[in-house]
């Protein structure tokens, strides 16, 4: 069978089919929890019970969203050990451990306590079933922490030392693994993007109610919690995305680049507010990378390095090389991969001869250049490039969007202040049409976080295409195919389910 | 002590019971549940997604071996 770019574009295509999909149900667990727990521990201290009816219709809602969204990430374990085989051994220790504590940390928490949350209202007191449901939103969230702690590492591997006679990645520091400042940064990302996603999904329906004169205390109730949520978390989400995006320029400074069109870099380099980009525009060439552009001077170095006046390398930099800004170029960095990867054959050929002097001269050779072993296995320096347009979009859209839910969050939450909102029909529409919004910028920061990392696997060590497993492509195809329609069946399934429910409203629960 | 450990898995028991029996929505959700389980785990795992390491080799050496190939052969 032979191993083509064709078969790992399918693989990678069924990974972020099935990964996009996926993440359409999470964020909302993330964020509902802590909104129905939020609403809870209203109803606890104040006694009204009008809060218990909302926080039960929430959950409802929630128990909807969990039931449907369940078990969707397992296709992506099956992905690995048939699409990603190579992958999956290389990694194997880095990936084992996080993903075992993510699995009985989910069960233990999430079985014990959902059952007490949505079973226990009679069974338990209101304090146990507060706890209970606290504990579900605290499990729920925590469970999100190892796989991004393991996402993560993909994006910055810390903390492990490749075997060379295993072909494997091992731990060598669990600490240094879980405190990975990118994983950090993209586990706090990650859920309060989560967060603004159920406020906003809180506060559409709601608006919906106000709009069809309908439980409109019950609504005017879950916006007030869903706003002051929302407002807080997004000003949370724009710290954290200035973290990440830190994060980004120091460990992957072709994804920044390419997220921000920028192919010349500059001192003082400005971020692309909007712009339109030239697709003809090409590695190396004099042309401007946009039709059109506005720019705010100074903000990508800030955003990046943290100081206005930083150098920002873009793409023509990072290919060519900088000596004045201590850039290696690629075609260097190809160099040394190779230089790698011909080392660990060698040794890999002494040790079998049981040469075990020229073995270590060997493995000397590869330690020295395993940095780059990704390198060694690009046939030429552009392919060290991710999409561009789809990073550049991407970020632009999730950035846009991000910042369009803070203005909503600030005015939902003053119009809710001065009890003026149900009469504001307009912006009841425009919060009910905002509501898909937060799932199109949520797909938008995946994209921008996997599509942007290309070609890499592993940053600089593995590149998708020595990751993926030697099997038919039109099995992958096939596949792709299946999850596509499996997906869209439980996606219509959540939708139609939902609508029935908040249809009937919170007094039907 | 025995007697407290009974009544907390009877307990235990009728909390899930009843849970279950005066279920509306959640019904059909267990059985989209049980039919996507079905689904993933029977059909799709079984017939489209092999452990591709695990099924051509009979130990991690062999493994190993494969991977250290792949990763050298000359391009």
């Amino acid at each position: 069978m032979e191993h083509t770019e064709l078969l790992t574009d399918w693989s990678r295509a069924q990974f972020a089919l099935t990964a996009l999909y996926h993440w359409l149900f999470v964020p909302l667990t993330l964020g509902l929890t802590f909104i129905v727990a939020i609403m809870e521990t209203i109803y606890v201290k104040t006694g009204d019970t009008k809060w218990k009816e909302t926080t039960k219709f929430w959950m409802g809602l929630l128990a909807i969203n969990f039931a449907i969204g369940l078990a969707t990430g397992i296709i992506m374990e099956f992905e690995f050990g048939t699409n990603w085989s190579n992958y999956s051994w290389i990694v194997g220790d880095i990936f084992g451990a996080p993903l075992a504590i993510e699995g009985l940390m989910a069960f233990f928490l999430e079985s014990t306590f959902f059952a007490v949350m949505f079973f226990g209202w009679n069974k338990v007191s209101k304090k146990t079933h507060l706890v209970s449901t606290w504990l579900v939103a605290v499990g729920s969230n925590l469970s999100a922490l190892w796989i991004l702690i393991a996402n993560g590492w993909m994006q910055n591997p810390v903390g492990m030392k490749f075997n060379p006679d295993t072909a494997r990645h091992e731990m060598v520091d669990f600490w240094a693994l879980v405190f990975n400042p990118n994983a950090v940064s993209k586990f706090l990302h990650t859920i309060s993007s989560g967060y603004v996603l159920a406020s906003l999904f809180v506060i559409g329906i709601s608006a919906w109610y106000l709009i069809k004169k309908r439980d409109t205390q019950f609504a005017r109730r879950s916006i007030i919690v869903a706003s002051s949520f929302g407002l807080i978390t997004s000003l949370f989400l724009l710290t954290t995305g200035d973290e990440s995006a830190h994060q980004v320029a120091l460990n992957q400074p072709m994804k920044l680049a390419a997220m921000e069109g920028l192919y010349d870099g500059e001192e003082r380099a400005g971020i692309v507010a909007f712009g339109l980009l030239d697709q003809t525009k090409e590695i190396g060439d004099e042309k401007d990378p946009f039709h059109f552009s506005f720019e705010i001077p100074g903000a990508l170095s800030f955003l990046g390095y943290h100081d206005l006046n930083a150098f920002v390398p873009g793409i023509d930099n990072l290919i060519e090389g900088s000596e004045k800004y201590g850039l290696i170029s690629v075609k260097e960095k190809m160099k040394r991969g190779k230089i790698a990867v011909a080392s660990l054959a060698a040794y890999k050929r002494y040790k079998k001869q049981n040469n075990m002097p020229e073995a270590q001269k060997a493995l000397k050779a590869f330690e020295a250049n395993q940095k780059y072993m990704g390198y060694g296995y690009l046939k030429k320096p552009e392919d060290a490039v991710p999409n561009v347009a789809l990073s550049f979009y991407s970020f632009h859209i999730m950035v846009g969007l991000g910042t369009w839910f803070l203005v909503l969050f600030a005015m939902s939450l003053y119009l809710s202040m001065i009890n003026e909102m149900h009469k504001k029909k307009w912006f009841l529409y425009l919060a009910l049409l905002t509501m898909p919004l937060a799932w199109v910028a949520q797909e938008a920061g995946w994209i921008v976080a996997e599509a942007g990392r290309q070609p890499w696997a592993i940053q600089d060590l593995l590149p998708v295409g020595m990751a993926s497993s030697n099997i038919s492509t039109t099995s992958v195809m096939i596949t792709f195919w299946l999850f596509a329609v499996l997906f869209t069946a439980l996606l219509i399934a959540e939708v139609k389910i939902m609508l029935k429910q908040i249809k009937i409203g919170p007094e039907g629960h | 002590m025995k007697n407290r450990i009974v009544n907390f898995f009877k307990w235990i028991y009728f909390l899930y019971y009843d849970g279950f029996t005066s279920m509306k929505v959640g019904k059909t959700l267990w059985l989209l549940i049980v039919i996507k389980l079905f689904v993933m785990f029977v059909i799709v795992k079984w017939l489209f997604f092999p452990d591709v390491l695990k099924e051509n080799f009979h130990s991690d050496e062999e493994r190993s071996a494969y991977i250290l190939d792949t990763l050298t052969k000359e391009r």
